[in-house]
């Protein structure tokens, strides 16, 4: 088992969204740092990709920002190798298929492991799909997250007894990007998610605001923030871990308003 | 591993958001494929709407210049909206009508796939919505005004290089964001499992009537056929009857922009590799880190980093070959057939017309050629003039 069940032993988890590289790899850094911080309980890294079709325009935009800075595969294994000195909270990479596919599955996901990357997000991989990358996930111990949308009905329970380390609820319909309001009814999701699995479930997908994590949190065990963040690297660029930090404490004390996982034995205070 | 494979291709890459919607699809075409009320209300909108059978026509000068085997020319061109994209189109839209959908949704690159389906959403009563790349609508400015008088929204996307990959990713974006009432109207032989599958099914009508009306006219199958590929519906289309036939040699032409050795090209199975992108494993331009190349093409329509998986397949088992066509080779047959059969084809279908151009004079003349004008060129007359260097504009 990956470290990814510890980022839920402490109440409610916080996850930050980052797109490594935007603007450089030396922000990644800061911001990183910035958000183990401020309460950042697990950090999906986002590795860029040239096409993310799951994206909305404002992590499309940090993608390009990023690809033309030039940032290369090896050279984010290289900052996370770094991170890894000091950094101990789990970490997951996000990206796309072909991201990794294109690197080599087996090599990529090695890596993986040896960086002390805990999971992988593949937004373009769904149930049907995992079996190109599976088998190399569990035998590095890197859990594949599997994703939950509002449309999934009948496969909730297929999904959610084969998932590992965390399942991504996704909101709402379409891309990421800011919502103002979500009107699915995550609670019903969760309840036929509990009913086949004991796996933490942390929704993401359109929470930008305080209130609305609070909400969120309170019918699942962890709320991922991305685009919110991203706009505001957009707004300060290699400034922006302190803006960046400050809106991650406001997050992080508003999920911990919200009761934990009951399922979950709280583990050491770290 | 998920269905709708060929080979180590194809397949279902797509956000969980939309696998409930594929699936509900796929279903829904294996019901209506072998329903007859749907199969014959198909064929009359086929016959009687977009004026099939396209007649498969003995280019008799071109053969008499070129010199070499007899040229056919099966001509796409000549159906209602001016392109083969119409005969995918009425079959998907009366299956998204029959799913209970009222609103149409596609991608297009030069303008032809989006007019079919503004056509035919007018037709069925659907709303329809079109995502172009920005630097496309200039390139084809008359097809956006088309598609708008036919009472298409059309939506210019800028992301990315603004051409028709960047359509397809913003289409199912959309898709992603409303599926109750939407069908995203895909226009080639690519995408997630079942697209390639439904759209080949519905062009494979191209390669049963040149098949039947060469058996007609020739009393045998030709030796070669020959067709454009971007995604590759026409060329998929144009072979697949003939797959079975090993005699018949199976051309693809992809579009190499300023050449293969330049990175100006969107020649996908000359210059790509193995990737996952747009729901499907295939051939794709792409960096070594898995960056999808931003490609080029003189031909809107062709001007794709991808191709389909079936193409994928056919090449990695040999049964097909592919072959790259430049900007200026596709242009001089433009130019060619224009003057030799008074036919313009598309500037697409030209890349098919030059290579037929290499091939026929090293061939017998007992040998039969067919080249699928996947069709019509008028829309490109001004963008061919401006590449002569006459400043034309619609």
């Amino acid at each position: 088992m990956s470290k990814i069940k510890e980022a839920f032993r402490k109440g409610k988890a916080f996850i930050p969204f980052i797109t490594c590289g935007d603007p450089d790899l030396e922000t990644t850094a800061a911001l990183v740092r910035a958000a183990v911080a401020n309460g950042a309980d697990l950090i999906e890294l986002g590795i860029p990709f040239s096409d993310p079709t799951a994206e909305g325009p404002v992590i499309q935009a940090a993608n390009i920002r990023a690809l033309s800075g030039g940032i290369k595969t090896d050279q984010i294994f290289e900052f996370v190798r770094d991170m890894r000195r000091d950094i101990t909270v789990p970490m997951v990479f996000m990206t796309y298929a072909n991201v990794v596919f294109s690197y080599g599955a087996a090599g990529f996901i090695s890596t993986c492991r040896e960086l002390g990357i805990d999971g992988l997000i593949l937004p373009d991989l769904p149930f049907e799909e995992k079996g190109e990358f599976l088998p190399l996930c569990r035998e590095q111990g890197v859990d594949l997250i599997s994703m939950i949308a509002p449309t999934s009905e009948d496969r909730i329970g297929m999904i959610a007894r084969e998932a590992e380390g965390f399942i991504y609820l996704v909101s709402s319909l379409g891309v990421t990007g800011v919502r103002s309001r979500i009107t699915t009814d995550l609670s019903a999701i969760v309840q036929v998610i509990r009913e086949n699995t004991s796996v933490p479930v942390a929704v993401g997908f359109g929470i930008s605001t305080p209130d609305q994590a609070k909400k969120m949190a309170a019918v699942a065990d962890g709320v991922i923030v991305g685009s919110a963040i991203i706009k505001l690297m957009e707004q300060y660029g290699k400034e922006s871990a302190e803006p960046v930090g400050a809106y991650i404490k406001s997050m992080k004390e508003a999920v911990s308003q919200a009761a934990a996982h009951p399922d979950l034995p709280a583990g050491p205070d770290v | 591993m998920s269905q709708g494979r060929f080979g180590i291709h194809g397949g279902q890459y797509i956000p969980e958001t939309l696998m409930n919607a594929v699936i509900e699809l796929e279903e829904a075409y294996n019901h209506y494929k072998q329903d007859p009320d749907f199969n014959r209300e198909l064929t009359e909108l086929l016959n009687e709407y977009a004026g099939r059978p396209s007649r498969l026509y003995f280019a008799r000068k071109m053969t008499r210049d070129l010199g070499g085997a007899k040229i056919y020319l099966k001509r796409e061109d000549l159906n209602h909206t001016g392109a083969h994209k119409i005969n995918n189109v009425l079959g998907q839209a009366l299956l998204a009508k029959k799913m209970g959908k009222t609103r149409l949704i596609a991608e297009t690159g030069a303008g032809q796939h989006g007019v079919a389906t503004a056509t035919a959403a007018a037709l069925l009563d659907m709303e329809c919505v079109v995502f172009m790349g920005v630097e496309d609508t200039v390139r084809q400015a008359l097809n956006v005004y088309r598609m708008r008088l036919l009472g298409a929204e059309v939506i210019p996307v800028a992301t990315g290089t603004g051409t028709l990959k960047d359509a397809v990713s913003e289409a199912m974006r959309e898709w992603t964001s409303r599926i109750s009432d939407t069908h995203y109207c895909l226009g080639s032989v690519m995408g997630p499992h079942p697209f390639p599958t439904i759209v080949r099914d519905f062009q494979a009508v191209i390669s049963r009537e040149i098949r039947e009306e060469m058996l007609k006219k020739e009393g045998r199958l030709p030796d070669a056929v020959i067709a454009c590929v971007g995604g590759g519906s026409n060329a998929i289309g144009s072979f697949y009857h003939f797959i079975g036939d090993e005699s018949v040699r199976l051309i693809g032409c992809e579009a190499a922009g300023r050449g293969v050795d330049t990175f100006e090209t969107a020649a996908t199975i000359a210059t790509g590799r193995v990737g996952i992108f747009h729901g499907m494993k295939s051939y794709f331009c792409q960096d070594e880190d898995g960056q999808i190349a931003p490609v080029y093409s003189i031909s809107a329509g062709l001007d794709y980093p991808g191709v389909g998986p079936e193409h994928a397949y056919l090449h990695d088992i040999g049964r097909a070959e592919y072959v790259p066509v430049t900007d200026d080779e596709a242009v001089n047959a433009f130019e060619y057939l224009a003057r030799m059969e008074g036919i313009i084809p598309a500037i697409e279908s030209a890349h098919a017309v030059s290579y037929a151009m290499k091939l026929a004079p090293a061939m017998s003349e007992d040998k039969i050629i067919v080249i699928t004008i996947s069709g019509r060129g008028d829309k490109d007359c001004a963008a061919i003039a401006r590449y002569r260097g006459e400043d034309i504009h619609e």
